[in-house]
């Protein structure tokens, strides 16, 4: 076996390819050869890091040095200071790792100092398109002891005990699960399935746990085969996820080829297979029972439940679902016991959580922490705080079925019960934070836009109250709303809460609530004063000029794409609000700060 | 995969490539200079010569990297050991024969080659 002694991790996760990081390897290759080290260097396309704001990201090992940033032009620089004469390049390090010129371990930057990776623990750390180097990180050694060791009812047992529960959004007890669909009667065969549609705008845990660590959510679904007695499973990605599948089909083939799938796993009778089922991107088909019917060929739409799926799912057999970082954390459960993963969060919330920080923050990127972390914690420490000096005014998780926490409980602990107390859930995992410009009138616009076009149409309250919904919404934002508008809202939104089919329609009026829960005053001033507080919603803005600062440049008035703006040279401009069109563009011009808007 | 024997050996193979990328004190750290001086000196085959027999014999939880000028440029190429709670090794004027004897004997069997050490040169 051929030793490097230096390893060159770049990161190969979807955000770090778009901005470059396959032509950086290419370069490494190139300059590695030039200088002779291609034999001592050794280059690793991983899967994500987490730190996706400050891509593309390189790190190099033994030292650990973690590379951001990086162009194509400085890699000559890396391999010529740092490869050949072991000199690392300062300046091109995450600065956040550079303490009085001395490098310090990744470990104790802010951004990683709280997080506790165990979903992601081989994300950006192996090669995920080479079984091995899972092997050696431990891959498979659960699947094995499982088999070889355990009986089903004691894999089920362990995960009972460990507490997990699903990550997909509801928060169900996994072993639970595994128990009710172990239980079903499988006379005519048995599935499992993983969930990887991932629909929330905004998140992409999943898609990076599978770019990154494919093989685990393969070994922890062949674990939940042997504990329910299935010998077929499917997973389901959305086709917008490229990178994800063709990761996922790499290491389904190398898992036959080592007979980790296939029959007689071990040397035991057990037969297990997998195959990868594409969807075309639409919401409705994370919710479980439209996901099924997708798989069987059909318009995914949903069916009344029950029957659950753990007795009627797939071609009406029992069927085992659970969502991709979900199964993540089962191999990690049973290698290391169920008393490790309860010594982790909280009483009713175990282990940890992927979060997709997106939004005003700013180290946009991945995180995953112990659940129990507060918001505040997330946001100021792990999140680096809100950019441009703002204020922190609302964080949403849960996106278009869960609802947003307001500043006054940003030292929440973040776990399941918490999140529901307050109004909004743990979703899977998407927390977009907004800063003091946000309109929450507009954020709440935003989701059920996406909730209306996302409607499958099969039942009456989500198809037509949603869009009764938007209307009210789209009135309130252009100035023409009512008080008895914000009734009308909560009257429906009870009503579609209390009647849709399935969780889609049930939880789409969250973000409403929600807001209207916590931020009813700029509701009000909406409908009321007619103004949106955080200058968001364009009919109600206008530009002013102060005519003590206007120094009557006429600046602004040739910025002015429709002539709006007029006056006399070296006299205050005014504008014409019949005229204008809100776009900013004088304001942006004004060199002395005389416009503002209202 | 038919036993669990097999996919130890497969682990047990890979395991010490896949290790370099996990930060840990319980590792050995082989460091060669290499500044301009060093590698004037012929620090590249001593190097390259390091990492051929860590990978060889498969040695677990060793590093081989690089550092710049030790500031003792005449006695270059300059090698040294860091054993995790023992003293640092310094060994000079290495040549790629040195360095594969270091590896035998001190690294695998434990024993400071002594004659090749700063001490000895002085
Ligand atoms: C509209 C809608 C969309 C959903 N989208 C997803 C999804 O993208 N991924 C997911 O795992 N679960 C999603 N769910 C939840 C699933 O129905 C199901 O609860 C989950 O996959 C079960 O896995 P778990 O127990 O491991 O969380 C969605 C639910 C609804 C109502």
């Amino acid at each position: 076996m051929d030793f490097a002694r230096a390893h060159v991790l770049v990161c190969g996760g979807t955000g770090c390819t778009s901005s470059g990081s396959v032509k950086l390897i290419e370069e490494f290759e190139k300059r590695l050869a030039e200088n002779d080290l291609e034999k001592e260097v050794k280059i690793i396309k991983t899967g994500c890091f987490g730190l996706c704001a400050l891509g593309p990201v390189v790190v190099i090992y033994p030292e650990g040095a973690f590379y951001s940033m990086v162009k194509v032009e400085d890699v000559e620089e890396i391999v010529k200071e740092h490869l050949l004469k072991g000199r690392i390049v300062k300046r091109l390090l995450y600065q956040e790792t550079l303490e009085n010129d001395n490098v310090k371990s990744l470990n104790e930057v802010d951004f990683y100092k709280k997080q506790r990776r165990i979903a992601l623990r081989n994300c950006g750390v192996i090669d995920p398109e080479n079984i091995e180097e899972y092997i050696g990180t431990d891959g498979y050694q659960a699947f094995g002891k499982a088999l070889t060791e355990m009986t089903p009812e004691g894999v089920i047992e362990e995960i009972k005990k460990s507490g997990l529960r699903g990550r997909g959004g509801a928060g169900f007890p996994t072993g639970l699960k595994w128990m009710f669909t172990a239980n079903a009667n499988g006379e005519n065969g048995k599935f499992v399935a993983c969930n990887a549609d991932e629909g929330d705008p905004g998140a992409f845990m999943d898609r990076s746990i599978l770019e990154g660590d494919p093989h685990a959510v393969i070994e922890a679904m062949a674990i939940a085969a042997y504990a329910v007695g299935a010998d077929q499973g499917y997973i389901y990605i959305r086709a917008e996820y490229p990178i994800a599948v063709q990761r996922l089909k790499i290491a389904i083939e190398q898992a036959k080829e080592y007979g980790l799938l296939g029959d007689n796993i071990f040397g035991t009778d057990f037969c297990f297979n997998l195959e990868i089922r594409l969807g075309a991107g639409a919401f409705v088909c994370g919710e479980e029972t439209a996901l099924m019917t997708s798989i069987e060929g059909f318009r995914g739409e949903p069916r009344p439940r029950p029957p659950f799926p753990a007795n009627k799912g797939l071609w009406q057999k029992p069927t085992l679902l659970n969502n991709v970082e979900t199964y993540a954390n089962i191999t990690q459960i049973i290698l290391n016991g169920a008393d490790w993963f309860t010594s982790i969060g909280t009483e009713k919330s175990k282990g940890t959580k992927v979060f997709a920080l997106g939004g005003k923050i700013k180290n946009t990127g991945l995180v995953e922490i112990p659940m129990g972390t507060t918001l505040r914690e997330i946001v100021e420490e792990i999140g680096g705080g809100i950019p441009n000096g703002k204020k922190f005014k609302a964080a949403q998780t849960g996106g278009p079925s869960g609802g947003c926490i307001p500043a006054s409980l940003i030292d929440t602990a973040i776990d399941y019960d918490s999140l529901i107390a307050i109004g909004s859930m743990m979703g899977s995992g998407g927390l977009i934070v907004m800063d003091e410009d946000t309109c929450m009138v507009d954020i709440a616009k935003f989701f059920l836009e996406f909730t209306v076009d996302e409607s499958c149409g099969k039942c009456t309250p989500c198809r037509v109250g949603t869009k009764r919904m938007l209307e009210i919404l789209d009135r309130i934002t252009k100035g023409n709303g009512t008080l008895a508008d914000i009734d009308k809202l909560e009257e429906l939104a009870e009503g579609i809460k209390s009647t849709a089919l399935c969780g889609l329609g049930q939880t789409a009026p969250n973000p409403v609530l929600s807001t209207l829960r916590y931020f009813r005053d700029e509701y009000i001033a909406h409908v009321v004063d007619k103004k949106c507080p955080a200058g968001v919603c364009k009919a109600l803005l206008s530009y002013k000029i102060d005519p003590e600062k206007c120094k009557g440049c006429s600046l602004c008035a040739r910025q002015c794409p429709v002539n709006a703006i007029s006056g006399e040279i070296k006299s205050p401009f005014t504008i014409d609000t019949a005229k204008c069109i809100k776009c900013g563009a004088c304001e942006s011009s004004c060199k002395f700060n005389a416009i503002s808007k209202q | 995969m038919k036993s669990l024997a097999e996919l130890e050996a497969i682990k047990n193979k890979i395991k010490n490539q896949v290790e370099v990328r996990r930060e840990s004190d319980s590792s050995t750290r082989i460091v060669v200079g290499m500044a301009t001086c060093g590698i004037a000196a012929g620090a590249r085959p001593v190097l390259a010569a390091l990492v051929d027999e860590v990978g060889k014999r498969n040695l677990a939880n060793v590093n081989v990297s690089q550092t710049g000028c030790i500031g003792m440029c005449r006695l270059e190429p300059i090698v040294e050991v860091f054993e995790p709670g023992k003293e640092r090794v310094t060994y000079v004027k290495m040549t790629e024969e040195k360095a594969r004897k270091i590896i035998a004997e001190h690294i695998v069997n434990g024993k400071v080659v002594t004659e090749f050490t700063i001490g000895a040169a002085e």
